[in-house]
């Protein structure tokens, strides 16, 4: 028996920006149904490393396999294979010119071409699941960060991508809306979504993490199950991530 | 008294050569109709394909901008209209001075939108592209709709500029609002006519203007 395909799988990936090194080889494998937790310092190449997985950076090197399939290779549709690959930013990146479900529905409109009755009741659907059915016609400055977040994913979501990629996605939040950002997450994963986290929540990566990756410097440092990452980390560049984060 | 209304406010003139004001009228009406929008399609043309950000095609556009926004557009207007036939182009006066006039209105209009689609963060692009759109998808759908609202007064005010270059098509025997007033003003030996040029003008100008105005303190409010 062959273990199964991963979803995504990365085999050495660089990324240079002139002569800043940002990833140095990267090897990553996310199977199905799992929920990928990176953790680092700022500038370790986080960000960057979620965004060679749908090509928002190109790589400089190495192979970048969604769903086994080499989405570097030159024959490769691009907007095609996005539209599998959800993301979710730290600045929620609303169209503040679009509704709520304008924002939503767009890329089912333009990119899938659905029709506009079909695209909205996808749209509404998708809204419902982040619990945000009743403001569809809000304006996104009119929402909180919290439910702007949320308006994010079901933006993300509704294109019914096979996994989410998500940077720091309550890092802009007040603190008292990080809470419902992370139990649509939650519900998500509980779902059998395939997820790729970058957050500060520990708390969160405790609890529904397969798995905790440490990055320091374009690498991943360690890697390991969540409780084996947070109370005994193997290196030293982890411990003290820990303690300045965790504080104390 | 008498002498300032007869030679300036002179009905009896104005009834008189009121057809062919108003052919002037209905002239400039047109030009500006076929220009500002021809000049605001070469405006988006221009500044969409300078935000693909290809090398050479930029330095191409830039030259292009550059040279236009600093060409006078009379001088430009004559060289078009005599220049063509005289290279064997035999093409209609209306089409010669629309020709000078897109070159010319197209760097200004390019230069604005250029601005608007630059004033658009990075973040709005990246988010419409992680979800399948093409470049020129998000460009319409994303980015040039707020960026237009970003500049809708730089455009308002560049399109006033427009219409009053329109005048500079008399120079050419264009039978437009000014050339047709002079005209009336050489059949009567009366200036009134030149007066009823001007007033149209304000008409036609000053609710843009109003609008303008409007727009520019909304936006003063919302910073
Ligand atoms: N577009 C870019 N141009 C130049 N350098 C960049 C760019 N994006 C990221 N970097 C650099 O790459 C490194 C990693 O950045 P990033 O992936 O954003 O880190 P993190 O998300 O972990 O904070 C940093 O040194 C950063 O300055
Ligand atoms: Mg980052």
């Amino acid at each position: 028996m062959t273990a199964p395909l991963p979803m995504l799988d990365l085999k050495g990936v660089r990324k240079s920006f002139g002569a800043i090194e940002a990833l140095k080889g990267i090897d990553l494998s996310v199977a199905r149904q799992e929920l990928v937790f990176i953790i680092g310092p700022s500038g370790s190449g986080k960000s960057t490393l979620l965004r060679c997985c749908n090509r928002l950076e190109e790589p400089t090197a190495g192979q970048v396999l969604f769903d086994g399939v080499d989405i570097l290779s030159p024959g490769i549709d691009i907007n095609e294979t996005r539209r599998h690959i959800g993301m979710v930013f730290q600045s929620f990146n609303l169209y503040p010119h679009l509704t709520a479900l304008g924002n939503v529905t767009l890329a089912l409109r333009r990119v899938l071409k659905l029709p506009r009755d079909d695209a909205n009741e996808r749209g509404r659907a998708a809204l419902d699941e982040v619990g945000l059915a009743e403001r569809a016609h809000a304006w996104p400055n009119e929402l909180s960060g919290g439910q702007q977040q949320r308006v994010a994913i079901a933006r993300a979501l509704a294109l019914e991508p096979k996994v989410m990629l998500f940077d720091e996605p309550t890092s802009a939040l007040d603190p008292e809306l990080v809470g419902s950002v992370l139990d649509v997450m939650r519900a998500m994963r509980e779902s059998g979504m395939t997820m790729l986290v970058v957050s500060h929540e520990m708390g969160f990566a405790r609890e529904a993490a397969d798995r905790v990756l440490f990055m320091d410097e374009g690498e991943v440092v360690e890697e390991g199950a969540p409780a084996r990452i947070f109370e005994a980390p193997a290196h030293a560049r982890t411990r003290e991530f820990l303690r300045r984060v965790t504080g104390h | 008294m008498e002498a300032l209304i007869y030679n300036f406010f002179n009905l009896e003139i104005l009834l008189k050569v009121h057809p062919l004001l108003l052919k002037g009228f209905w002239m400039t009406l047109q030009l500006c109709l076929l220009v500002v929008p021809l000049g605001i399609a070469g405006g988006l043309v221009v500044a969409v394909a300078y935000s693909f950000h290809v090398r050479w095609l930029n330095w191409l556009l830039i030259a292009y901008v550059d040279f236009f926004r600093s060409f006078p557009p009379l001088v430009l207007l004559i060289l078009v209209f005599y220049g063509l036939p005289f290279i064997g182009l035999e093409v209609p006066s209306l089409i010669a001075v629309l020709i000078a006039f897109l070159l010319n209105t197209a760097s200004y209009y390019g230069e604005i939108f250029r601005a608007g689609i630059e004033s658009i963060g990075r973040g709005q692009r990246e988010a419409a592209r992680s979800t399948g759109l093409t470049g020129l998808q998000t460009m319409v759908y994303v980015v040039l709709p707020q960026a237009v609202r970003n500049v809708l007064p730089d455009l308002i005010s560049n399109t006033l500029e427009v219409i009053k270059f329109t005048a500079l098509a008399s120079v050419v025997a264009l039978p437009e609002l000014l050339r047709m007033g002079r005209v009336a003003q050489g059949l009567t030996y009366n200036p009134t006519p030149l007066i009823a040029v001007a007033l149209i003008y304000l008409a036609l100008l000053w609710p843009i203007v109003r609008l303008l105005s409007r727009l520019e303190r909304r936006t003063m409010a919302k910073r």
